[in-house]
């Protein structure tokens, strides 16, 4: 049984080299200041920083789990970086990068981790749905998402997009297919933006994809591209062009960022049971905020002063994310039985109020418990 | 030869011992190989088997099963993993309309040796989709069996048992309890244990009948040792498709209460469906009504709260307190 396909030498769009050196591509030719730079290098560092403070903060018990997007935030932030306020973003459950640029506060998705809520956020009011975890699934929300602006006529220049961020392992997924099936079939104003990090938990990319993820786009009808997902110039250019395509009516774009998930899968996981250490010193050169960083002291775009800034900076958002984790109150018990309904049901009032009774039945008893 | 054991570590070497028993015998799902599945329940079987028996699969339930079933068409037995509970659901299509009706739309001819490993419940502090108690589905659909295992003895017997069933097997593994340890006796012969489908008496009593299985047996053991005011037996009902009614009737017959208790929702649970039964076949011995324990009507809550929602030690006692009531 031999593997060889998925590992074919990638044809990867790149606007900014490792050094630093900026490269031109003729399809992405990108107009970008200097400014706009820098605000990349902040969010990019700023988004690492709420990362490790959330993977500290899961260890010291403050959070149940944590899954950290370190080396992905180029293929995050680049991407977001892209969208429009009144575009879509479908995430999975590892994009606080893209969370980050839609405005979604980081104590909002430790509340998630720590247990704290489900999410909770509105979707609508940032253009950014809830974490999925069941892979793959969020990728038809996105389809549909996209079929709606469709039928609302808001396709055209000042029309809306949507982007589904998912990984190489979802692209497995029966639900995954076929929403570039379903997105296909509508030329629906839709990008599939693949953050292809070599694994999925243990599993290597062989296991799961006998060609470049890219490609796959082919066999259902639309252009695939594979950009270089450390590099957020690249990833920005890209992803504006394919959700300008998807906007003014050309259709779906499935966009493959070639990255490397530089930590475990989550704080649960043990990578040394199943890689390589030599892989992630590979990937450390190629990492998605040194090449910016490089870029900027190259081209003399930033001094000392501002990196010396924004280190301060990402030390107040830590400070900030700490605090906010921590006082993070518990939920109350009977907060169980909201949001189940739209409509009042008496069947959920029947239990609340039922438990309500045995809650307060503890209540002077003293002890924890009854006995 | 008794050895030490955890449920998770006797699952393993359940899994094992089949493996080593039948040729035939297969592993598959995702991360099950190298990395030993999330729980390590398949620890070394991909090391000592090779990657043609333990097989890292695509991501994709649906195809974990649909594929093991054709597998089972050649003869194979598989015995696949879904890595948690919420992610059974990608794959019900091939569990319910195929699977579990192959036989039947055989007529007889087409076997199904495939058994479905799924982690399940509560109480491990995780994220959506983690926690589920997804045994009623599975219960409501003729053609499949349906067990469930709460200490290392019966998981390694057990496991070893449905996958020798020529009958789909959905083997639920109570992932809160995976770390319990107790000794088994691996000596016997695999004829000589009680079989899949039997209940087991976990404590004798004669006041009050409680019913559990999987993670909740524990709770339940501890609430029967709490309660010093009456003599509570426990009943590990094991199966759950099909149930061994007769160990429960002659129990509540001899104690005439019954505490069912689960982690699963209460509406439509196993609960109800042995309340039903047992009512109608223990009516006149019966002081009580048949009492259920189950989590509330809701989705799973986030893990801050899944103390309130699981049924605990004071939830399964103010159900026995609720029988004695009458
Ligand atoms: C339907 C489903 N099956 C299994 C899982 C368990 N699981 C969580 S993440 C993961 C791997 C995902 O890999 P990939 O799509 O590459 O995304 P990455 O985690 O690398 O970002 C698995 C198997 C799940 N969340 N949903
Ligand atoms: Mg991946």
């Amino acid at each position: 049984m031999s593997q060889t396909a998925a590992h074919e030498e990638p044809e990867l769009i790149q606007l900014l080299t490792p050094e630093g050196e900026l490269k031109e591509h003729p399809d992405y030719p990108l107009d970008i200041s200097a400014e706009e730079i820098r605000a990349l290098y902040r969010d990019l560092v700023l988004v690492r920083r709420v990362d490790s403070e959330a993977v500290s903060l899961q260890r010291q018990g403050e959070l149940g789990l944590w899954a950290s997007l370190l080396g992905q935030e180029a293929a995050q932030i680049g991407s977001a970086r892209a969208l429009r306020p009144d575009d879509m973003a479908f995430p999975s459950y590892r994009e606080h990068g893209v969370a980050w640029c839609r405005g979604i506060e980081p104590k909002e998705l430790l509340g998630m981790f720590r247990g704290v809520t489900n999410g909770g956020w509105d979707p609508h009011e940032y253009g950014f749905h809830l974490y999925t975890i069941v892979i793959g699934s969020q990728a038809l929300h996105a389809t549909g998402y996209a079929m709606g602006i469709q039928r609302d006529g808001a396709v055209g220049e000042d029309g809306s997009a949507v982007i589904s961020y998912f990984g190489d392992g979802a692209t497995s997924q029966g639900d995954t297919n076929e929403s570039f099936n379903f997105a296909a079939v509508n030329n629906a104003p839709v990008v599939f933006f693949c953050q292809n990090n070599q694994w999925a938990i243990s599993e290597p990319l062989e296991r799961q994809a006998r060609v470049p993820i890219y490609k796959r786009a082919a066999g259902f009808g639309f252009p695939g591209v594979r950009v270089d997902g450390n590099d957020v110039l690249a990833c920005l250019a890209v992803t504006r062009a394919a959700m300008d395509n998807a906007r003014t009516g050309q259709g779906p774009t499935l966009v493959e960022a070639f990255t490397y998930r530089m930590g475990a899968h989550t704080t649960n996981d043990d990578p040394s049971r199943y890689r390589d250490a030599a892989e992630l010193d590979e990937w450390k050169a190629k990492d998605p905020i040194l090449r910016v960083r490089n870029h900027l002291e190259l081209y003399e775009l930033a001094d000392e002063a501002f990196f010396a800034r924004i280190d301060e900076e990402a030390d107040k958002v830590g400070e900030m994310v700490r605090t906010q984790c921590r006082s993070m109150a518990d939920p109350e018990p009977l907060d169980i039985f909201h949001e189940v309904y739209a409509e009042p049901n008496v069947h959920i009032d029947h239990q609340r109020s039922e438990f309500a009774d045995y809650l307060a039945s503890f209540e002077g008893a003293g002890a924890e418990g009854g006995r | 030869m008794g050895t030490n054991l955890t449920i998770g570590k006797a699952i393993n070497a359940g899994l094992r011992a089949s493996m080593e028993h039948d040729p035939k015998v297969l592993v598959m799902g995702e991360d099950v190989g190298r990395l030993g599945g999330v729980f390590r329940v398949t620890d070394g079987l991909h090391k000592d088997f090779g990657a043609d028996r333990v097989i890292d699969t695509p991501l994709a339930e649906s195809g974990i099963v649909g594929t093991a079933i054709g597998m089972a068409m050649r003869g194979y037995r598989p015995v696949v993993e879904i890595q948690f509970d919420g992610f059974f659901f990608p794959a019900a299509n091939q569990t319910f309309t195929q699977l579990a009706k192959m036989r039947r739309r055989s007529a007889g001819k087409l076997s199904m040796p495939v058994v479905m490993r799924i982690p399940y419940g509560g109480g491990i502090g995780a994220v959506e989709h983690h926690s589920e108690s997804p045994e009623a589905y599975f219960q409501h659909t003729a053609g499949l069996r349906v067990v469930s295992v709460a200490n290392p003895e019966d998981a390694y017997w057990m496991i070893q048992q449905a996958v020798r069933s020529d009958d789909p097997v959905i083997f639920l593994e109570p992932k809160r309890r995976y770390y319990e340890k107790a000794e088994v006796d691996t000596g016997v012969s695999i004829d000589a244990v009680t079989p899949m489908g039997a209940a087991r008496i976990a404590r004798p009593g004669t006041d009050c009948t409680l019913l559990a299985y999987g993670p909740m047996i524990k709770t339940a053991l501890q609430a029967a040792e709490a309660d010093v005011d009456h003599s509570i037996e426990v009943i590990d009902v094991r199966s759950l498709s099909p149930i061994d009614y007769a160990t429960i009737t002659e129990s509540v017959k001899r104690t005439g209460r019954l505490v069912v208790a689960h982690e699963a929702t209460l509406t439509g649970g196993p609960g109800a469906e042995i309340a039903a039964r047992v009512t109608e076949e223990c009516f006149y011995h019966l002081e009580s009504p048949v009492i259920r324990v189950a989590a509330f009507d809701t989705p799973y809550p986030q893990s801050r709260l899944e103390e309130h929602y699981l049924p605990d030690l004071d939830r399964v006692l103010d159900g026995v307190d609720r029988a004695f009531a009458y």
